[in-house]
């Protein structure tokens, strides 16, 4: 264990927007292949944090370290630290005028630089794996939310990031289509991916976390393993959450 | 019957000078077009830059060609470049209509560029991409394409007000209505001459629009 590098630390972060005060002195710390979960209820601060580790919100005070840098917002090679960390979301954000294929390449092609050829072979590969071999042409309106999350994860992965970071991945999805998606995530972890993951699914967060967060008015109030965490939970207001979802 | 016959003849016989003016008013048309669009582009990205002195800049631009009519640009314009600046009489004019034409164009790609979702930008920035390659690789193409009706609205707009550089004596296709008009005192044929003109153009130009659309539609 002592051997891992830390990914990510996060040292009495604050966050707010205008009066109100989202974050409060969170801190927090990804270990390389660790997947770390964060629950809690609507409102409770665990998007706005996912969404700070890659600087979508610029935090107002406290410490981000990514991969042993700390970063600011006036950091000049921001752009390149979130190059590293790659980003799902709730609603996908697919480029809807690029193929799906496009999607992919476009980052790698643009900001890395990386020949197209290259970028289309690697590019084919990753949509194969995620079980989008079919679909390379076409425009992302067509897709299911299913398809279309998963296109998101392959584009995401094509930049090779050290960390990836979802942010209820499933939320937006018709209930039938869930399944496809977290599979594709719990193999991405199954292959060693530093993962933070805010979501709803509690059975994803108990069978394939490492660790879980339970997340309170933007405050962590409690975590620990999941089995611990959702077992025992030590917490009055783990319990009375656990208890609300389960 | 006898007017519709004589409407006809005057159609037919002044073909081969209203070619003439056609031709300067497909000319001035798509210059001024296309330098409005450059223009507009330029004035919608100064009014999202954020910056307080560009977004004024771009703000006081557009008042100006708002609040005064379009007729007094192309004189200012025109007595101002070609007096002064001794240029063409063509590009007075098209400097004119360019300048007028560019500040609704400017406003109608800022509407578009903020009706794309906030997440296309935050899935650029989350990928690595500057502001810069965002903007030009993500956000404008969508943008430009939530604008085609509303740009092609404005180029018709643009190429009927083209018609007022026939008061600085151009003989674009109105100015030669008027001309024709004056020399003969039989006003009424050359109006509906060129008004049909004008309708044929803009028919044409309808249609292209609608099947860019289309094409346009297809990847939505």
């Amino acid at each position: 264990m002592s051997e891992k590098q830390e990914m990510i630390k996060v040292d009495k972060l604050n966050k707010s927007f205008g009066d109100l005060h989202v974050l409060k002195d969170i801190d927090m710390t990804v270990t390389e292949s660790d997947v770390v979960v964060l629950i809690g209820a609507s409102g409770s601060g665990k998007s706005t944090l996912l969404r700070c580790l890659n600087f979508l919100e610029m935090k107002n005070s406290g410490k981000i370290i990514i991969e042993g840098e700390q970063v600011e917002k006036d950091t000049h090679n921001l752009n390149e630290i979130r190059q590293r960390v790659g980003m799902v979301f709730q609603h996908f954000n697919l480029f809807p005028h690029k193929t799906v294929l496009g999607n992919v390449i476009e980052a790698p092609t643009q900001v890395k630089g990386l020949q197209k050829e290259q970028a289309i072979l690697e590019g084919k590969r990753l949509l194969d794996k995620v079980g989008l071999a079919d679909k390379y042409n076409v425009y992302p309106s067509t897709l299911s939310g299913g398809q279309k999350q998963r296109v998101a994860i392959a584009r995401a992965l094509a930049m090779k990031p050290d960390v990836m970071l979802f942010d209820e991945p499933t939320s937006a999805l018709d209930p039938e289509l869930v399944g496809e998606v977290l599979t594709t995530m719990k193999e991405l972890a199954e292959e060693g991916m530093t993962m933070v993951v805010v979501t709803h699914e509690m059975g994803f967060a108990r069978e394939v976390g490492d660790w879980v967060n339970y997340m309170h008015d933007g405050r962590i109030v409690e975590s620990g393993k999941p089995n611990d965490l959702f077992d025992n939970p030590k917490e009055e207001r783990t319990q009375a959450f656990l208890s609300s979802i389960l | 019957m006898e007017s519709l016959l004589h409407f006809f003849d005057v159609f037919i016989s002044s073909f081969d000078v209203f070619i003439d003016g056609l031709w300067i008013t497909f000319k001035l048309s798509v210059a001024s077009l296309i330098i409005a669009f450059i223009i507009g582009l330029f004035f919608a990205i100064l009014k999202i830059s954020n910056i307080k002195i560009l977004e004024w800049i771009a703000d006081a631009y557009i008042w100006i060609v708002r609040g005064t009519p379009l007729i007094v640009q192309i004189f200012i314009l025109f007595y101002g470049l070609t007096d002064i600046l001794l240029i063409p009489m063509f590009w007075a004019g098209v400097a004119g209509l360019a300048f007028h034409s560019g500040a609704y164009i400017a406003e109608i790609i800022r509407g578009a560029i903020q009706s794309i979702d906030k997440g296309q930008r935050e899935a650029g920035s989350s990928l690595g991409m500057s502001k810069g390659l965002t903007m030009r690789r993500i956000i404008l193409p969508q943008a430009f394409r939530r604008a085609v009706p509303s740009l092609g609205n404005q180029f018709i707009i643009g190429i009927k007000d083209s018609s007022l550089v026939s008061f600085i004596g151009m003989q674009d296709l109105f100015g030669v209505a008027s001309t024709m008009g004056a020399n003969s005192f039989d006003y009424l044929p050359y109006f509906f001459t060129v008004a049909v003109y004008y309708l044929l153009i803009v028919l044409v130009l309808t249609l292209a629009v609608n099947k860019i659309e289309k094409k346009l539609a297809a990847s939505d």
